[in-house]
């Protein structure tokens, strides 16, 4: 039957994830966003909680939980609650873990996920948003082209979360006009990973462009081998996920607000106490409550082994919208002091941005 | 543990009650929408049907017992049911559902609060809810419509407006001050039956939308009824307890109001979609929406609202199956419904281009008799406001 409460289970992993946010990621966000850098010690302790690994079985290395794609969305939006950059950073060798347990095959499997599944944080991860305008993975440029018993990738991918870290990356491509992955070897010499990329958002993130010239990758590297991936399915996953996070991000804007509008008094009294104050704020929670329940629902239909392709561009679409909204109330009920970088809410607003457009990524 | 993939029973119930919208009510929408005040005699057939969720039986204990405790987990509660169930009827015709018998929002107030000798004497009536006045709306704590114990008759005075089933109905929950100086407190409600001497009819409206509902003005002067008719205790406490109980109903009949938004919206966004089929507009969830036509994007943008305005809403009422306290959660779902079934409405029509404003299509009137939605019941500021109230931890004197 549908419920809208958290089993035990779910509370307890929302607790734990969120006792980390609290207690190291919220006090850090500043500093990280500053620096530009994440402290090892607190991805470390993320990667404890199994925010990416939990799910691979033990023969892998992993913990050898089924994987629930609600816990994951919870997991997901205690750490954006915290800082967005945190999130993508801790969570980035998911995106490679998860296709590759969906579809890799058992020799890809029993090669790669040993790799990311150490006691260590290790990063491997994924390619798949480019450079131009109006991307999406239909439209793809990169190719992978058959010769000689081995693929050849070409083209240039951006935003690729930890790349500079990585050891493999998987890489989107069109084969055959169809969207395809690839895993390549960061020592393949014909990748080539950029500097960091600077942007507008989430500095405490580590993205890179990849370049992909006459690479090749020998034909056991399609991942699924001759079966390949089903990449609609793929986009299911990483856009609940992606939602799950803009969720996070909007919360923590509505939480902001709430507490300034009950703190900050003009006029004589608090600024809580005007309606155009208030239903601002009464608006951000109820939309944020509505980017949650999408995101759920979606989650639970991939949960009970549905196709849910409607409900996580749905979801996806509503969350990159409503939190940019949200956000941007947030600094609005601000005001000024929304629009400096001592505050936390000028580092949501420009994170917010980063997720309305990542479909992309293709995906996150 | 969380679980928002929706069930069998609930397509079952949806599946069946869409059947029933569709030849009931959908048939006969535009009819009753030209023909204003006109009684619907094809509603008939809902009479001792009881689609709505009237007041229920009380069940026989032994007849539930250990079975029903098991399969509780499997059923759907009263309110989750409800909402489904009027989502569809108004995606048939919401002014057509207003006035399906003896399932007024008196009958809520009365099946909620009546006593046993009451709920045998009113139960089979269908009843209106007499609230607003021509000076007071929103503030309904400020109604001046008096009520006087004589002997063994409460004497009622004063004049009731926008009145639902005002028409139809065979008795009318009337609100009334035992005191105006008492405020809040001193406002209790009255059953007033069709015939008193002193209740008179005295005026129907001609509305925007839900033309199909007739909505009228009461007047009462000197009314005399049993003392008996009197909903709750006559005693005027010293808290605001008794008024807030009363407006706990509206905890039931938010949730409704937002379905019968998403039944209006989803009608408006079916037939939109049926169009855009037709002219080879195929809808992609693939594609990044800003590589699709404005329209396709508009499209995409209201489905999600759709969906989320229908989550918001099923949400408040299936805690309120669960017995957790929902105030919250059912404004947010009357202020989301109310204020997007508006919109979706309005942009469908425009999206339809000559479709949209023609009267030869339905989706000219889903824009009328959607707005409604966002005004009663507690119009969409007021539920802003209860809203930030709520989030806000204020008073309604720190907040007003
Ligand atoms: C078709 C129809 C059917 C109805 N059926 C019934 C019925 O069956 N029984 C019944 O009792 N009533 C019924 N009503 C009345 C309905 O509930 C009221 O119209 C509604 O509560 C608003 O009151 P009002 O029209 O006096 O508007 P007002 O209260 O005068 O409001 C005017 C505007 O001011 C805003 N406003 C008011 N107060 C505040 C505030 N504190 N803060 C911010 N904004 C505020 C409102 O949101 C609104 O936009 C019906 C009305 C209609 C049109």
């Amino acid at each position: 039957m549908i419920s809208f409460a958290p089993s035990k289970e779910q509370k307890m992993v929302k607790d734990s994830f969120a006792q980390v946010v609290r207690d190291l990621v919220t006090p850090a966000a500043h500093d990280m966003d500053e620096a530009g850098e994440i402290p090892a010690d607190i991805i470390q302790k993320t990667w404890e909680l199994g925010a990416s690994i939990s799910y691979v079985p033990e023969a892998f290395g992993g913990d050898g939980m089924e994987y629930s794609p609600v816990l994951n969305a919870i997991a997901l939006e205690e750490l954006a609650f915290g800082d967005m950059a945190f999130a993508v950073a801790a969570t980035a060798p998911s995106l490679f873990i998860t296709p590759l347990l969906d579809f890799g095959t058992e020799k890809q499997k029993k090669k790669y996920l040993p790799t990311v599944c150490k006691d260590q944080y290790c990063v491997s991860t994924l390619a798949v948003t480019e450079p131009f305008l109006g991307f999406d993975v239909t439209s793809m440029k990169t190719t992978a082209e058959k010769k000689n018993g081995s693929y050849v990738l070409n083209g240039t991918k951006c935003f690729v979360p930890m790349a500079g870290r990585a050891q493999d990356i998987l890489v989107a491509a069109m084969d055959e006009g169809r969207p395809q992955l690839f895993v390549v070897s960061a020592k393949n010499p014909g990748i080539s990973i950029s500097e960091r990329e600077k942007n507008l958002g989430l500095y405490a993130l580590e993205t890179h462009k990849v370049t992909l010239e006459n690479c090749e990758v020998p034909a056991g590297d399609r991942l699924g081998e001759a079966e390949g991936v089903n990449f609609s399915r793929i986009m299911q996953k990483t856009r609940v996920g992606l939602s799950a996070m803009a969720t996070g991000i909007a919360r923590a804007s509505y939480e902001l607000a709430r507490k300034y509008a009950r703190e900050r008094e003009q006029f004589g009294e608090f600024i809580g106490q005007r309606q155009a104050v208030a239903f601002m704020v009464a608006e951000m929670a109820y939309e944020t409550d509505s980017m949650r329940l999408l995101t759920w629902k979606a989650a639970s239909m991939l949960e009970n082994g549905k196709d849910a392709a409607r409900e996580a561009a749905l979801a996806r679409m509503y969350a990159g919208e409503m939190s940019m909204k949200i956000c941007d109330y947030g600094v609005q009920v601000m005001g000024g002091h929304g629009y400096i970088r001592d505050y936390p809410m000028e580092r949501n607003y420009r994170n917010a941005r980063g997720v309305a457009i990542w479909d992309a990524m293709a995906t996150v | 543990m969380i679980n928002l993939d929706t069930p069998d029973v609930i397509l079952k119930v949806k599946t069946a009650m869409n059947g029933l919208a569709a030849s009931l009510l959908r048939p006969v929408a535009r009819k009753y929408d030209e023909a204003e005040h006109e009684y619907p005699t094809e509603l008939d057939v809902f009479r001792g049907l009881n689609v709505m969720g009237g007041p229920k039986k009380k069940k026989d204990k032994a007849e539930g017992g250990e079975k029903d405790k098991k399969d509780k987990k499997d059923r759907m509660g009263t309110n989750l049911g409800t909402v489904v169930t009027v989502e569809e009827m108004c995606w048939g015709d919401a002014g057509l559902m207003l006035s399906i018998p003896n399932a007024g929002l008196g009958n809520a107030a009365i099946s909620a609060v009546a006593t046993e000798e009451q709920k045998e004497r009113f139960g089979n009536k269908w009843a209106a809810m007499a609230i607003t006045e021509a000076a007071s709306g929103s503030d309904s704590g400020s109604i001046s419509t008096t009520a006087e114990l004589d002997g063994d008759e409460w004497v009622l005075n004063g004049e009731k407006i926008f009145v639902t089933c005002a028409d139809r109905c065979d008795a009318v929950v009337v609100w009334a001050t035992l005191d105006k100086e008492a405020g809040k407190r001193g406002i209790k409600s009255f059953v007033v039956e069709k015939g008193t001497p002193g209740f008179t009819l005295a005026h129907l409206e001609h509305k925007l939308g839900i033309r199909a509902s007739d909505t009228g003005t009461f007047v009462l002067n000197n009314c005399r009824i049993p003392k008996g008719n009197i909903l709750g205790s006559a005693e005027i406490k010293k808290t605001t307890e008794g008024f807030k109980g009363v407006m706990k109903t509206f905890d039931n009949t938010r949730p409704m109001v937002a379905a019968m938004s998403l039944g209006i919206a989803r009608a408006a966004l079916d037939f939109t979609r049926e169009k855009l089929d037709e002219a080879g507009v195929a809808l992609d969830y693939e594609t990044n929406p800003n590589n699709q036509s404005s329209m396709q994007k508009d499209y995409l943008w209201m489905e999600a609202n759709l969906e989320a305005m229908r989550l918001l809403t099923w949400r408040a009422a299936w805690m309120a199956d669960n017995e957790t306290s929902n105030s919250l959660e059912a404004s947010m779902c009357k202020a989301k419904a109310g204020r997007y079934g508006t919109l979706i409405t309005l942009k469908c029509a425009e999206i339809l281009g000559p479709l949209g404003i023609s009267r030869e299509y339905l989706a000219e009137k889903w824009m009328r008799d959607s707005k409604i939605m966002d005004i009663f019941e507690g119009t969409g500021q007021i539920q802003h406001l209860i809203i930030a109230r709520s989030v806000l931890k204020m008073s309604s004197k720190e907040l007003k």
